[in-house]
């Protein structure tokens, strides 16, 4: 008998003595909590969005469609970049005020390649305001996962309010569970000493989020 | 389990020494106590706590009871999404399982995300053994590796070790590892935590194989997921060309719906936050981006021993978030390490028990590691009844019974050597039967066991004054543990 076999026979007999419970999925478990907490308009859902991003330090910027170039422009420069990862589907416009050097981000490039890269900017998925947190698909506006992972510095565009969303229910109906995710709520930060929140350790220590709107 | 910790005294001896150690009690009673006030703000700001609590504690009582369904699904969902599944029953063959697949790759170092099961399985060991270097890259897990240390929480492994003790650490170890310590390192934590990344980094850049666990399994879809605040895990997950979870058999959820359960649950309840940093999931395998092959391991080691018991199988419904940790007198006192387990505190009086057995002296004293206060029941975001089962454990040690051991029903005998809990449970029965003696007890129970109420009475209860945190007595713990323990094995 396989391992296999022997896990699920063990299984079975373990739960020998548990009555037959044929409730679907559905009904076994009571989902009496609430969809969203509170109740805000989607103006306030933003401020939400931008308050939360804040608490768990990440830096909150807002501008419209036309303000964003010199924006993501002026962010780079402050943060002192040399060059900057370009995902693939990133909107030609954003970057068009930047003038540090773009590298493309390529299934051949290497982590020490990307190690010597100072920022990358992307768009998300989906933000949820509740928990300040944005969502990263791998869609070609946000490129591979590791090139909003080894860089320092990541500058992450919310299209506002399209893209935010109040919560996580709200969050995982819109997310497709077959592309890769990842979740981000502030910059990379660790409770290991002392159970005290230090930000900066392995992902990107800077993290700024542009929330945008039309115009 | 494995046999980290084998050999380990009794809970009440390793207790005693522990709290000797006074800067071992300080940095325990500092983080613990840090942590316990914020999580208590995370939890308060939602309204439906009690609904997400309940639902969560329902989404893995039916997962557990139709375990075998849902195991097999995950299977088809991980293969179809191009990965490979293996199934491992005890740890000797996990451990096997993972030094081949990493034998296979032609690697001889791999990088890992922090993962109790691979913990549990000692599964560092044993790739050592086979001259394959594991690198834990989790910033406690680190400390504790380099300090040649175990660990002594859930969550933060080096919880016992303060900044000071930490930067002598790093200062002293790190050369031999890898990169050395900054020149001039202080003690302050962004100095700590800027000296590991510069350490690790090298190591994430160069890996090619990295082993992780996962905090959850969805299986309608095979999607795993893995919470984390550093990026270690993200590092871990994407830059290696092969990745190799080891997974309990218990991780398993139906639904992708169910993680907003858990999602909004798990980092209130640990790092008492309304979020983690960062949470990765993903299903298989994605062309060009992360790892190409990816292998999933599915471990039972004592998970189905543990669910063959109807009391002690609520204990599978753990998310290891370590609250019950944090808010535990006795815990805050005795320490992790003398838990003797990768397990501690109040889930792992009840884990370690169950997953080994109670063939041990370790594991036959864990069940009285506690004072039946109830805080861990009333901080466990899946409502796991802690007291409940501690008391099941302490009949089952005292008088033996039925229970099953890899797999087969066997027939305990009452354990020797433990007169004195035999009383304890002689009075608990008396209590039974004599309810004036059970008044204060009561009161203690109907405020703390809203989901489902029952009396729960233990012998001797010390603390059953308030539903809150007890006070901290000004006793020592020797004199303390004597008094509510019948004095088992302290006698000196
Ligand atoms: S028993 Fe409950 S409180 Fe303790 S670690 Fe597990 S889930 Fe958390």
């Amino acid at each position: 008998m396989n391992s296999r076999e022997r896990i699920l026979g063990r299984v079975r007999r373990a739960l020998a003595d548990v009555p037959d419970d044929a409730r679907p999925y559905q009904e076994a478990v009571a989902r009496d909590y609430l969809r969203e907490h509170g109740q805000r308009s989607v103006a306030q859902t933003v401020d939400l969005l931008a308050e939360n991003l804040a608490d768990y330090r990440a830096l909150v910027h807002r501008c419209t469609d036309g303000e964003l170039p010199e924006l993501v422009a002026r962010l780079l420069s402050a943060h002192g970049s040399g060059s900057v990862v370009v995902p693939p589907g990133l909107p030609t416009g954003w970057l068009g005020a930047v003038d540090t050097t773009l590298v493309q981000d390529s299934a051949a490039s290497t982590a020490p390649e990307l190690d010597r890269v100072d920022s990358v900017v992307t768009g998300c998925a989906v933000a949820v305001a509740e928990t300040g947190t944005i969502v990263l698909d791998g869609s070609s506006d946000q490129g591979r996962r590791r090139i909003t992972l080894v860089p320092d510095h990541h500058i992450c565009v919310v299209r506002v309010p399209d893209q935010v969303v109040s919560s996580v229910p709200e969050a995982l109906e819109r997310l497709d569970p077959t592309r890769p995710l990842t979740w981000i709520s502030g910059p990379s930060a660790t409770s290991d000493i002392e159970l005290d929140r230090v930000e900066g350790v392995h992902g990107p220590r800077t993290l700024e989020v542009v929330l945008l709107s039309g115009s | 389990m494995s046999g980290t910790f084998v050999g380990m005294p009794a809970f009440p001896q390793a207790a005693r020494e522990a709290v000797g150690n006074t800067t071992l009690r300080g940095n325990l009673r500092h983080a613990t106590h840090t942590i316990r006030d914020k999580r208590a703000r995370a939890v308060a700001e939602l309204e439906d706590w009690a609904a997400l609590r309940e639902a969560g504690k329902q989404i893995k009582d039916h997962t557990l009871r139709h375990l075998d369904r849902y195991l097999v699904q995950v299977e088809e969902a991980v293969t179809a999404a191009g990965g490979t599944v293996h199934w491992a029953a005890d740890a000797d063959e996990a451990n096997e399982i993972v030094a081949r697949l990493v034998q296979e790759t032609g690697e001889s170092e791999v990088v890992k995300v922090k993962s109790m099961a691979t913990q549990e399985i000692a599964l560092n060991e044993a790739l050592e053994a086979r001259g394959i270097h594991a690198y834990e890259t989790d910033l406690a897990e680190l400390i504790v590796q380099l300090g040649k240390d175990r660990p002594s929480h859930i969550l933060v492994p080096a919880i016992h070790r303060n900044r000071g003790e930490i930067r002598d650490i790093f200062r002293s170890e790190m050369s031999e590892w890898g990169r050395p310590a900054p020149e001039g390192l202080t003690d302050t934590p962004a100095e700590l935590a800027e000296a590991a990344r510069l350490h690790l980094r090298e190591k994430f850049l160069r890996a090619r194989v990295g082993i992780s666990g996962a905090n959850f399994v969805v299986a309608e879809t095979g999607t795993l997921v893995v919470v984390e605040s550093e990026g270690n895990g993200r590092m871990c997950l994407t830059l290696p060309e092969t990745l190799i979870s080891v997974v309990g058999i218990e991780k398993i959820v139906p639904r992708w719906q169910d993680l907003e359960v858990f999602l909004q649950t798990l980092p209130r309840s640990s790092t008492a936050e309304r979020m983690n940093p960062y949470t990765s999931m993903w299903t298989g395998t994605t062309d060009e981006d992360g790892p190409r092959t990816f292998h999933l391991v599915l471990l039972d080691n004592g998970r189905t021993d543990t669910l063959a018991d109807e009391v002690g199988r609520q204990a599978l419904r753990c998310i290891r978030c370590s609250a019950c940790l944090n808010v535990c007198p006795v815990y805050e006192r005795a320490g992790g390490h003398a838990y003797g387990s990768v397990y501690p505190g109040p889930i792992g009086a009840i884990l370690s028990p169950q997953l080994r057995g109670t063939g041990s002296e370790i594991d036959a004293s864990l069940p009285y590691a506690s004072s039946l206060c109830g805080a861990c029941y009333e901080v466990c975001p899946v409502a796991i009844d802690i007291p409940e089962v501690l008391v099941h454990l302490r009949e089952r040690v005292v008088q033996g019974g039925p229970a099953v051991r890899g797999g087969n029903r066997v027939v305990l005998k009452p354990a020797k050597g433990h007169a004195a809990e035999r009383a304890a449970m002689r009075a608990a029965q008396w209590a039974f039967t004599h309810p004036g003696a059970l008044r204060t007890g009561q009161r203690l129970a109907s405020r703390t066991r809203r989901l489902h109420p029952r009396t729960l009475p233990g012998p001797g209860r010390a603390w059953s004054g308030s539903r809150d945190l007890p006070a901290v007595p000004a006793e020592p713990f020797r004199d303390w543990w004597q008094r509510t323990h019948g004095g088992k094995g302290g006698a000196k």
